[in-house]
């Protein structure tokens, strides 16, 4: 069907047809020894290419879909190429043009993603493309149709772009169960996936295969070693905080020296914080853009175009810029913040220079103190090549539930066939088949201990023993809510008068909002106005520093790896390697009281300004010690201790109160931890946030109703409702299982509380201080201070709805 | 029996919200039912029973079917804690009429118990506006003196209505709460089924219902009372 001459048959080097040879000749170019071999295994079942940025990752992951259509004797659909952002689809389509249309190949090549127009992907699913640009949701819809057997018969390659960033969320479980549909449509389906240097290609291998078969893996030359240091500045590093203002003449100066260079922050509030005192101080009005996830698409597409255009010299950005779209001539990077993850931070350094064979080079600030030990010790990370990555779970059961209604769209299915296929998914292999039929039955009858939808059941059972959609009109409701991606609860940002949006901030933010706060957004100060139909009124301000913060955006917690490798440092005699005054700080915590050892907890009580002080490190990452915090507190408040507030850490956990810990061993009672854990999680806000995630992939709620059902707003309820009526009637549904998983991986991170515990042993080491110790002074200054409030919070309301009565004159009516 | 009753009305100045419409003493109870001491009346509004049945029915959705149990959970608290000598449903008591099939025995038992011994009256609403084979009486309306009881605001005041689920809130201090809003002539409850969403009380809709001086009692642990429309000078007193 594709024959590309005999060589096709052996596994022996594949030639290269002359037309291509004289395309790489007429470009000066020669073929990347990656690009060769990726066309001599071209017949391999699944492959993955680790190659850096700009290495021609994915003309050689097409090269061999150029060669087999080249002959023009293929019909419909070849391959499909799936990546994770929907601008990447169409950087590629662009990109592919060139060598097709310079080499007049007769293919055609598409992109279909939830910008494509009703009208073209009707003709899509009609006549598809030779090659088919996508993304894991709109790969999924297309599959819930029942045509797919007819649209994906003939395919041949399936390629997965950046598929380490796809690997590690639900995103990238969708996509392969998607791909194991693929597989017994198209039984010749070959998969390739394409990636960025990751700590443990074997599990991606493993991902992307159909298991069990093997996925071999093909390494490009990654390049010359990065050159990579820590940014030196005249003024030291403040001892907390995480602005890195004092480092902004010395970046500007950098800026200065290079062509372009991307700024990188942890969090969105720290890019509009640090973009706002670059502005201060921007003297020669350097052109510099900011760009991150809350910001406006066509604020963000600006930036986007003056950046390809080359009319900016720096972009401050976070995350929104990791992956792989290519913005030109970037040649310095400047991370600001420790990294958190030495695997993310050689990933954003491979941003810089995308000429292959070209050193990235890289500075990190450090924000503060602490942060100039993490940034040393990612540095040593990075040169030893350690990189870091939490082993992930096993296959999420709400994106399996979604899985099989979308199964049940495309038309009666085996459920026998449909759990074999399952196990074919890498994460899924190990998944029970009473665990599979849980998750069957929570999509036919609901799961629930109260059968009460015999009568109207989702699936049913056909006499030929096949299932079915009871109500084949269900079909769309399930096609309008495919997709796992969260959505957070966001406001749009919009000054008055203006019809187009600034960018958005969580509901969360917008409720602690009163009219006259000002805060940063795109840059600018605002003033919050008020609150109309979900958006969020505003007027620009004058002032030159915001009132608050801007929101809150997601901390990532240091990986365990990157603590560990901290931990290790601190043991040293000395540390040659740190600047002066943060080897003068570490030394001084020592001769003051300790510090902290890897297989121990370090406890410090001390006195100040009439308070007791507890720091408790136990180096467990910041999500970890904000949920120690929350069980301390709690234990404290048993004991008697009157505990008054914390504030949590990567590395520590600082409590204060009025009683001072006496004996740390009582504080840190394994049973009575993991009891108070059990009460303290049921009414957790995390946990109706992550049911709400889970209920919503699982689609017992509908993220999307169909246009006729829009303007009821009576009749949707909060996804609260169902949880606290689950928990009280239902303890041990399908949903709350899932919810409780997730929780102790994600934001509650209990997972690294245990591994904590286990790795102490109880040994704790307490040390009693007549004053702050070094490590712990910081904290003293550290925002996001939790009070412990209690009932405080129902009184508030209260005093503040009498005050309104009073002042409206309704407080004196006969009552 | 009547030392019975010093106590409930001790019980209720606690917790309720309690003022005058139209001559009659009337508690706003914290968990969203409107409580008459005087001829010992119970109203409640848009139960919704049967909510879980008819979105399964309608959209395949299979939510968890605990509504009915939760909220006849929640009636008998207020029953056995204030034993009326009549309960008012105020309409929309079903999501829909076929949802009454949903009612299983247990759910009927229950119903059954609550209803003895006592007058139970259903107002037709717009989700159920035929009769239910389920014990009491079916009317459109009701009055109590010259206060109608009926589902839907009208114009013919005074009246006691649902319907519109109202929510409200302070910014900044939680989220919105079901809640009531009266003025001199017209009270609008909360809706008392477990599962229902809710209006903001300052959608025009509802607004538009109410002269300047109405107040909203929201529910919760206790029953607050707040200004519908709140006083611009006193916001930034709230402080956070």
């Amino acid at each position: 069907m594709n024959d590309q001459g005999p060589d096709n048959a052996s596994p022996a080097q594949m030639i290269l047809p002359q037309m291509f040879t004289d395309w790489f000749a007429s470009r000066g170019w020669t073929i990347h020894p990656h690009q060769r071999e990726m066309l001599d295994r071209k017949d391999a079942p699944a492959l993955l290419l680790i190659a850096p940025t700009g290495g021609g990752k994915t003309l050689a992951g097409f090269l061999p879909t150029l060669v087999e259509l080249a002959d023009g004797e293929h019909t419909g659909l070849h391959t499909l190429y799936v990546s994770p952002l929907k601008a990447l689809a169409a950087d590629i389509k662009r990109n592919l043009r060139m060598p097709v249309d310079e080499m007049n190949l007769p293919i055609r090549i598409e992109d279909r993603t939830g910008d494509t127009s009703y009208t073209q992907k009707r003709r899509q699913r009609a006549d598809p493309p030779h090659i088919l640009l996508t993304t894991p949701e709109s790969l999924a819809l297309l599959t819930s149709y029942e045509d797919a057997p007819r649209i994906f018969k003939g395919v041949q390659r399936i390629i997965v772009d950046e598929i380490h960033a796809l690997a590690d969320s639900k995103r990238g479980d969708q996509l392969m169960l998607a791909l194991s549909r693929l597989q017994t449509i198209a039984p010749d389906l070959r998969r390739v996936g394409l990636s960025a240097t990751v700590e443990n290609p074997q599990a991606i291998a493993r991902e992307l295969a159909c298991h069990p078969d093997p996925c071999p893996i093909l390494q490009a030359d990654p390049g010359p070693a990065p050159d990579i240091q820590m940014l030196v500045t005249d003024e030291h590093p403040p001892w907390t905080g995480g602005g890195a203002k004092y480092a902004i003449p010395a970046v500007l100066e950098q800026v200065k020296r290079h062509k372009t260079t991307l700024i990188f922050h942890n969090t969105r509030a720290q890019a509009e914080i640090f973009f706002h005192n670059l502005w201060l101080a921007n003297d020669d009005a350097l052109p510099i853009g900011i760009h991150h996830g809350s910001l406006d698409r066509s604020q963000r597409e600006k930036v986007e175009a003056a950046m390809v255009a080359g009319e900016l010299k720096a972009i401050v950005c976070t995350g929104s810029l990791d992956l792989g779209i290519d913005w030109g001539d970037v040649d310095l990077v400047i991370q600001v913040g420790a990294p958190k993850n030495v695997k993310r931070l050689v990933q954003r350094i491979g941003r810089a220079n995308h000429r292959y064979n070209a050193p990235s080079k890289a500075l990190l600030v450090p924000a503060n103190r602490f942060e100039v030990v993490e940034c040393v010790a990612a540095l040593e990370a990075v040169r030893a090549y350690d990189l870091d990555g939490e082993p992930k779970g096993p296959g999420p059961r709400d994106v399996l539930c979604q899985h099989i209604l979308i199964t049940a769209c495309a038309g009666p299915f085996d459920v026998d066939a449909l759990y074999q296929e399952v196990i074919t998914v890498g994460a899924f292999a190990q998944l029970s088949r009473a665990n599979f039929d849980a998750c069957f039955d929570f999509c036919a009858t609901g799961g629930y201990a109260l059968r009460a939808y015999d009568k109207w059941k989702r699936l049913l059972q056909r006499p030929d023993g096949q299932w079915q959609l009871r109500d084949p009109r269900a079909a769309q409701r399930i096609r309008m809510n495919i997709g796992t991606i969260q959505d957070t609860e966001t406001l749009k940002v919009k000054l008055k008068g203006n019809f187009k949006a600034l960018g958005e901030v969580e509901e969360a933010f917008a409720a602690t909002l009163t009219p006259g706060d000002t805060f940063l957004i795109g840059g600018q100060i605002v003033r919050y106005d008020s609150l109309k139909e979900l958006t969020v009124q505003v007027t620009r301000d004058a002032s030159k520093t915001p009132k608050i913060a801007t929101f809150m955006g997601t901390k990532f917690a240091t990986s365990t790896q990157l603590q560990a490798r901290i931990l290790r440092m601190f043991q040293q005699e000395s540390w040659p390697q740190l600047p002066d005054h943060t080897a003068d700080w570490l030394q001084l915590q020592r001769d003051i009281s300790k510090l902290p050892e890897a297989d121990r907890v370090l406890v410090e009580s001390m006195y100040f300004d009439k308070r007791h002080y507890t720091c408790v490190y136990s180096f467990a990452g910041r999500n970890a010690q904000q949920t120690l915090g929350l069980l301390l507190t709690q234990r404290m408040e048993e004991l008697g201790l009157h505990p008054m507030g914390f504030v949590a850490t990567d590395y520590a956990t600082l409590f204060w109160g009025l009683d001072p810990v006496t004996d740390p061993t009582t504080l840190f009672d394994v049973t009575a931890i993991n009891d108070g854990f059990e009460t303290w999680l049921a009414g957790n806000a995390v946990m109706k946030k992550t049911f709400r995630g889970a209920a919503t992939i699982a689609m017992l709620i509908e993220r999307n109703l169909p246009q006729a059902r829009k303007s009821g707003r009576q009749a949707t309820f909060s996804s609260d409702i169902l949880y606290d009526t689950l928990s009280k009637y239902d303890p041990d549904h399908l949903m709350l299982q899932i919810t409780r998983e997730e929780a102790l991986r994600g934001l509650v991170d209990f997972g690294r509380i245990s591994e904590m515990m286990t790795r102490t042993a109880g040994r704790i080491d307490h040390v009693t201080l007549d004053r702050v110790s070094p490590l712990a002074a910081p904290m003293l200054l550290e925002r996001g201070k939790v009070t412990v409030a209690g009932k405080a919070a129902e009184r508030l309301l209260e005093d503040a709805a009498a005050l309104l009565m009073e002042n409206a004159g309704l407080s004196q009516l006969p009552q | 029996m009547l030392a019975k009753t010093t106590c409930t009305r001790h019980l209720n100045t606690m917790n309720a919200h309690v003022f005058t419409f139209n001559e009659h003493t009337m508690h706003a109870e914290p968990t969203g039912a409107l409580w008459l001491p005087e001829p010992h009346v119970l109203v409640v509004s848009d139960l919704h029973f049967g909510k879980s049945d008819r979105i399964a029915r309608r959209t395949g959705t299979l939510i968890p079917p605990y509504e009915n149990l939760e909220t006849l959970n929640r009636l008998d608290a207020d029953i056995t804690r204030l034993d009326p000598k009549t309960v008012i449903c105020l309409g929309d008591s079903f999501d829909d009429l076929d949802g009454v099939e949903a009612f299983d025995d247990t759910n009927r038992a229950t119903l059954t118990r609550l209803q003895a011994g006592r007058k139970w009256v259903w107002i037709e609403g717009n989700h159920d506006p035929g009769p239910v084979n389920l014990g009491g009486t079916h009317v459109a309306e009701y009055s109590i003196g010259s206060v109608a009881f009926r589902h839907i605001a009208s114009a013919a005041v005074p009246e006691v209505s649902g319907h519109y689920h109202p929510k409200h809130g302070i910014a900044g201090k939680g989220r919105q709460k079901p809640c009531f809003i009266y003025d001199k002539s017209r009270l609008i409850l909360p809706a008392y089924g477990a599962y229902t969403g809710g209006l903001s009380a300052t959608h025009p809709d509802l607004r538009g219902l109410f002269d300047a001086r109405a107040i909203a009692v929201l529910t919760g642990p206790r029953a607050i009372a707040l200004p519908l429309t709140a006083p611009k000078l006193s916001s930034a007193k709230l402080g956070r």
